[in-house]
C-alpha cells in the first residue's frame, strides 16, 4: 500500500514522460485532453475529404467522379466520421482539459479510464474505415443505418460497422462516466453546482444524455446483428419483425444525440460571449435551467425524424407540440447572449467572431428546425436538401464554430502562446463566407424539390448546387489554415499572460499559461 | 465597425468570395421557394409553409437587429466601461412567455390541416403502389390492373456522352393515370427496403415500407402531368427511382383502364404460344435490362462481395430448376428478391437469356425455358 501512495508521490514532481509511452500510457488530463483534440482534428479531414468527394460529385448533374455505390458509402461515412469522430471526441477533448481546470481539480476522477476511452477510438475508425478497401465496399445505408437496408440489404463490412460503432460507444459512455464522477466528487471547497463554470455545467447534462442514450445505440446495433447472422427479425417484417421499430429505437439515440453535439457548444459560446463582452453572462440561472430543459425534451420527441412512416395522427400532433416546445429554451439561450452584449465592452478577437456568428447562424439553423417541425410542411421537406441545410447550419457553424471558437479562446492557456490575430480573423472570414455559401443556397435547392441521398439531379437543381460546391471547396480548404495556424501557435509566438483575455473569469484563468503538467494538488478556495 | 472587422483582412479573400458567387449571379433566382402544388391540401401547406416562414423571419430580424445595434453600438472603443445589469424576472418572462404564444399561433392551423391530411376514407379510385429496388408497381385495385414504372432516362445521359434532356431523371417508361377531380388513394408499401413516395404537387410525402401499408389520399381538379421522386435511401439507385402522375378527364382515363385490360389479355395468351430460344432471347434481354442490370450488370458480371455474378454462375449454368427457383422465391437473407410478379412470358424469357447470354450456353447445358415451365413450377406441389 505505501508503495502505492509513493509512486503516487512522485507524479507530482515528475513531469510527462519522455516519446511515444507519454501519450500511449498517459493518465494525465490535459494530454489526453489533446490526444482527443489532434484525433477530432484527423477525423475532421477525412471526413470533410468525403464530403469535398460529394459535392465534387454533385458540381454538376451527371456522374462525373464516382458511381452511386461509392457515393452512398460517401455519404455514410461522412455523416459517421464527423459526428462520432470529429464533433464528439472534439468536445470530450475540451472537456478534459478544461473540465478539472474549471472546478479546481488536479485530474479527472478516473485516469486510467480516461486512457483507456480514449485509446480504443482509434481502433474504431480504423475498423470503420478499413471497410472501404473490403469486398463490397463501405457501409453504404447513411449515417442513419435504417433497416432493412442495414441488415439483409447491407453489404458483409456492416458486421465490421457495427463492431465499430459498440467500441465508439463504449469510449464515450466510459468518457461520460469520467465527467460525471469528476464533477460530482472533485469540485474544490466552494464550487457549489451553481456556481460552476457554464462549460461544465452543459458537460454534467451531456454526460447523462450520453449515459443514457449509447446503450440504446448499442441495442439498436446489436439486434441488427443478430438479425444478420443469428436468424432473429427484430427488423424484419417478413419474420414478423417490424422495420419502422429501428427507427423508434434509433432516433430515441439520435434526438438526444443532437443536442449532445450541441450543449457543449451553448457553454463555450457562453464564456466567449461574456469574456469579450466583459459583463456579466445574463441570467446564469436561467442558462442552467434552459439546458436541462432541452436535455429533458430531447427524451420526448424523438419522432419528428418520422413524421412520414404513418404514425397515427394523435402522435403526429403530440411529437409536433413536444418538439415546438423545444424553441421556448433554445429562444431563453439566444436572448440571454444577447442581452449579455447589450450594453457591454466588446471587442472582436477571433474566438468572439467565432461566438457571435455561432449565435446567428445557430439561431438560423434553430428557426428552420422550428419549420420542420410543422408536420403538414414537414411533408413537403422532410429528406430534402432543407433538412440537409437545416442539420448543418446547426452543426457546422454551430457545433463546429464552437469548437474552433474554443480553441483559439484556449488555445494561449494551453501553450502559453497567443496565436496570430491576423490569421485567426483570415481564417474566421474564409469559414464563415464558406458556410453559407454551401449551406444557404441548399435551403432554395430543398424548397425546389431535390430530395437529400441523391448522387445525380434533375436539371433545375443545377445552379444552387455549382454555388453550393464552390463554398464548399472554400470552407473545406479554408481548415488547412486553421491546421497551420494551430501548428504556429504551438511552435511559438507572443507569450500569453496568465489571465491572458482582459475580461476572462474562472479558475483555470488563474493557473500559468502554459499551466504545469499538474493544476490543483492543493485545492484552490473558491468564494 | 464593419470596416474594422475587414480591416485586416488579406485582399484575396474578396477575390475568392467573388468566384464563389459567380455561379449565384447566374442562377435561377425565382426557383428559391417551395411551389405551391395544384391540390387544395397542396396549397393549404404551401400557406403554412409561408406563415412559419415569415414568423422565423420576424423573430430573425427582431433579434438579429438587437444584436447588431449592440455590436455595432457597445464596442470597447465607443462603450469603454459595461453595464453591470444582470438578471431580470420581468424580461425573463416575457421572453418565455411570448415565444409560447408565437408558438401556438403556429400549431394550431398546423394542427388543423394535418386533421384534414388524415382523412382515412376510401377513395373512389384505390392504387397500391409498391416500391421496389428500383422502380414503383402500381396496382389499380378495383380495376385489376398492375404495372411497373421505371426510369426511362438514358445511362448515356447519366454518363454525359449525350445532351441530357429536359425532363433528365424525371421521366418513367410508364406514368401512372388517375382521373381529374375524384378522390384517388394511394396505399403504399415495400417489397424490399424502405422507400418514400413524394409527390410535391399532391403535398404527399408517404414512407414505403416492406409490411405495413400507408395511405394517402388527393384530389387534382387540373389535367397534366406531375413529377416526383423517391425520397428514402433505398440502395445505390436510390436517386433513379422517379415518380410522375398523369391526371386526364375522366372519358379519357376509361379509355387508357380498357387499353391496360387488353393488353394483359394479349400477354396471357403469349404464355400458350410455341416460342423459339431468339423469341426469348430478344425478351428476354429486355426484361433484364430493366429488371436485373442494376445490380447483376450489364455483362452479367455483378458487383463483387454484393451481387453474385451470372455469367459462369453454376446456378446458370446447369441447375435450371434452382434457377427457376430462385427467381419465384427470392434468396431468404440476401439483396435477391422473388420476382413472381413478372409475367410467365417475361420471367421464361429473362431465364432464357441469362442462361444463353455472356457465353454462358457453350460452357452450360443450354437449356431453355418456357411459358409453360414457369406455369408448371407454380402448380401446387403435393
Amino acid at each position: 500500500m505505501s508503495a502505492v501512495i509513493e509512486n503516487h508521490h512522485d507524479d507530482h514532481h515528475h513531469g510527462p514522460a519522455k516519446g511515444i509511452t507519454r501519450w500511449l500510457y498517459t493518465t494525465n488530463h490535459k494530454d489526453i485532453g489533446t490526444l482527443y483534440l489532434w484525433f477530432s482534428f484527423a477525423m475532421f479531414l477525412i471526413g470533410g475529404a468525403m464530403a469535398m468527394v460529394i459535392r465534387a460529385e454533385l458540381f454538376q448533374p451527371g456522374m462525373q467522379i464516382v458511381e452511386p455505390e461509392f457515393y452512398n458509402q460517401m455519404i455514410t461515412l461522412h455523416g459517421l466520421i464527423m459526428i462520432f469522430g470529429g464533433v464528439m471526441p472534439a468536445f470530450v477533448g475540451l472537456a478534459n482539459w478544461l473540465i478539472p481546470m474549471q472546478i479546481g481539480a488536479p485530474d479527472m476522477a478516473l485516469p486510467r479510464m480516461n486512457n483507456l476511452s480514449f485509446w480504443i477510438l482509434p481502433f474504431a475508425f480504423f475498423i470503420l474505415l478499413s471497410s472501404l478497401f473490403m469486398e463490397g465496399g463501405a457501409p453504404n445505408f447513411g449515417w442513419t443505418f435504417y433497416a432493412p437496408l442495414s441488415t439483409t440489404y447491407a453489404p458483409p463490412s456492416v458486421t465490421f460497422f457495427i463492431f465499430s460503432v459498440h467500441i465508439m460507444g463504449a469510449s464515450s459512455i466510459m468518457g461520460s462516466i469520467n465527467v460525471v464522477v469528476t464533477i460530482m466528487n472533485m469540485r474544490a471547497p466552494g464550487v457549489s453546482l451553481m456556481k460552476m463554470p457554464l462549460f461544465t455545467w452543459s458537460w454534467l447534462i451531456t454526460a447523462y444524455l450520453l449515459i443514457a442514450v449509447m446503450p440504446v445505440l448499442a441495442g439498436a446495433v446489436t439486434m441488427m446483428l443478430m438479425d444478420i447472422h443469428f436468424g432473429t427479425s427484430f427488423f424484419n417484417a417478413a419474420g414478423g419483425g417490424d422495420p419502422v421499430l429501428f427507427q423508434h429505437i434509433f432516433w430515441f439515440f439520435g434526438h438526444p444525440e443532437v443536442y449532445i453535439m450541441i450543449l457543449p457548444a451553448f457553454g463555450i459560446v457562453s464564456h466567449i460571449i461574456e469574456t469579450f463582452s466583459r459583463k456579466q453572462l445574463f441570467g446564469y440561472s436561467s442558462m442552467v435551467w434552459a439546458m436541462l430543459s432541452i436535455a429533458i425534451l430531447s427524451f420526448v420527441v424523438w419522432a419528428h425524424h418520422m413524421f412520414t412512416v404513418g404514425l397515427p395522427l394523435a402522435a403526429e400532433i403530440f411529437f409536433m407540440w413536444a418538439t415546438m416546445l423545444i424553441a421556448v429554451p433554445t429562444g431563453v439561450k439566444v436572448f440571454n447572449w444577447v442581452a449579455t452584449m447589450f450594453r457591454g465592452s466588446i471587442t472582436f478577437e477571433t474566438p468572439m467572431l467565432f461566438a457571435t456568428s455561432f449565435v446567428v447562424l445557430f439561431t438560423i439553423g434553430g428557426l428552420s428546425g422550428l419549420m420542420l417541425a410543422i408536420v403538414p410542411a414537414d411533408f413537403q421537406y422532410h429528406d430534402t436538401y432543407f433538412v440537409v441545410a437545416h442539420f448543418h447550419y446547426v452543426l457546422v457553424p454551430g457545433a463546429i464554430f464552437s469548437i474552433m471558437a474554443a480553441v483559439y479562446y484556449w488555445i494561449p492557456k494551453w501553450t502559453g502562446n497567443m496565436y496570430d490575430e491576423r490569421l485567426g480573423k483570415l481564417h474566421f472570414w474564409l469559414s464563415f463566407i464558406g458556410v453559407n455559401v454551401t449551406f444557404f443556397p441548399q435551403h432554395f435547392i430543398g424548397l425546389a424539390g431535390m430530395p437529400r441521398r441523391y448522387p445525380d439531379y434533375a436539371l433545375q437543381f443545377a445552379d444552387w448546387n455549382m454555388v453550393s460546391s464552390v463554398g464548399a471547396f472554400l470552407f473545406g480548404f479554408s481548415q488547412l489554415l486553421f491546421l497551420f495556424i494551430v501548428l504556429k501557435t504551438i511552435i511559438g509566438g507572443k507569450k500569453a499572460t496568465d489571465q491572458v483575455w482582459e475580461g476572462a473569469k474562472g479558475l483555470e484563468w488563474t493557473v500559468a499559461s502554459p499551466p504545469p503538467y499538474h493544476t490543483f494538488s492543493t485545492p484552490p478556495k473558491v468564494d | 465597425m464593419f470596416f474594422k472587422f475587414f480591416g485586416n483582412l488579406n485582399k484575396n479573400t474578396f477575390s475568392l468570395f467573388t468566384i464563389a458567387l459567380a455561379p449565384a449571379i447566374n442562377a435561377d433566382w425565382f426557383a428559391l421557394n417551395m411551389t405551391r402544388g395544384i391540390t387544395d391540401i397542396s396549397n393549404e401547406v404551401f400557406e403554412l409553409h409561408m406563415l412559419i416562414f415569415w414568423i422565423c423571419v420576424a423573430i430573425g430580424v427582431a433579434v438579429f437587429s438587437v444584436m447588431f445595434y449592440s455590436m455595432w453600438a457597445h464596442t470597447k472603443k465607443k462603450n469603454p466601461v459595461p453595464a453591470k445589469f444582470h438578471e431580470s424576472h420581468k424580461l425573463e418572462i416575457a421572453w418565455t412567455i411570448i415565444p409560447f404564444l408565437i408558438l401556438i399561433a403556429m400549431a394550431v392551423p398546423a394542427s388543423k390541416t394535418l386533421v384534414k391530411i388524415y382523412d382515412d376514407e376510401a377513395g373512389d379510385i384505390n392504387i397500391q403502389v409498391t416500391g421496389y429496388q428500383w422502380k414503383w408497381q402500381y396496382r389499380y385495385l378495383e380495376d385489376d390492373v398492375s404495372f411497373f414504372s421505371n426510369l426511362s432516362t438514358d445511362l448515356d445521359e447519366i454518363y454525359n456522352l449525350v445532351p441530357k434532356g429536359e425532363n433528365y431523371l424525371q421521366e418513367v417508361d410508364e406514368m401512372v393515370v388517375i382521373p381529374a377531380g375524384k378522390k384517388v388513394r394511394f396505399l403504399i408499401t415495400a417489397n424490399d427496403v424502405i422507400h418514400s413516395w413524394w409527390m410535391p404537387a399532391f403535398a404527399i410525402k408517404q414512407d414505403a415500407i416492406p409490411g405495413f401499408v400507408n395511405t394517402a389520399w388527393t384530389v387534382v381538379d387540373k389535367p397534366g402531368i406531375y413529377r416526383g421522386k423517391c425520397t428514402e435511401l433505398c440502395g445505390k439507385n436510390h436517386g433513379f427511382m422517379p415518380i410522375v402522375v398523369k391526371v386526364v378527364e375522366q372519358a379519357e382515363y376509361d379509355l387508357w383502364v380498357d387499353n391496360k385490360k387488353q393488353e394483359a389479355i394479349k400477354l396471357a395468351e403469349l404464355t400458350t404460344k410455341d416460342w423459339t430460344t431468339e423469341e426469348l432471347m430478344e425478351r428476354g434481354q429486355a426484361v433484364y435490362e430493366v429488371n436485373c442490370v442494376a445490380c447483376h450488370q450489364t455483362a452479367g458480371q455483378g458487383i463483387s462481395g454484393i451481387f453474385p455474378a451470372l455469367v459462369g454462375s453454376d446456378i446458370a449454368l446447369n441447375d435450371k430448376d434452382r434457377h427457376i427457383e430462385i427467381l419465384m422465391e427470392g434468396v431468404q437473407g440476401a439483396a435477391m428478391n422473388s420476382f413472381d410478379y413478372l409475367s410467365e412470358v417475361e420471367l421464361a424469357a429473362v431465364i432464357t437469356y441469362t442462361r444463353q447470354a455472356w457465353g454462358n450456353a457453350e460452357k452450360g447445358d443450354g437449356e431453355i425455358v418456357v411459358p409453360k415451365d414457369i406455369v408448371d413450377y407454380k402448380e401446387p406441389k403435393i
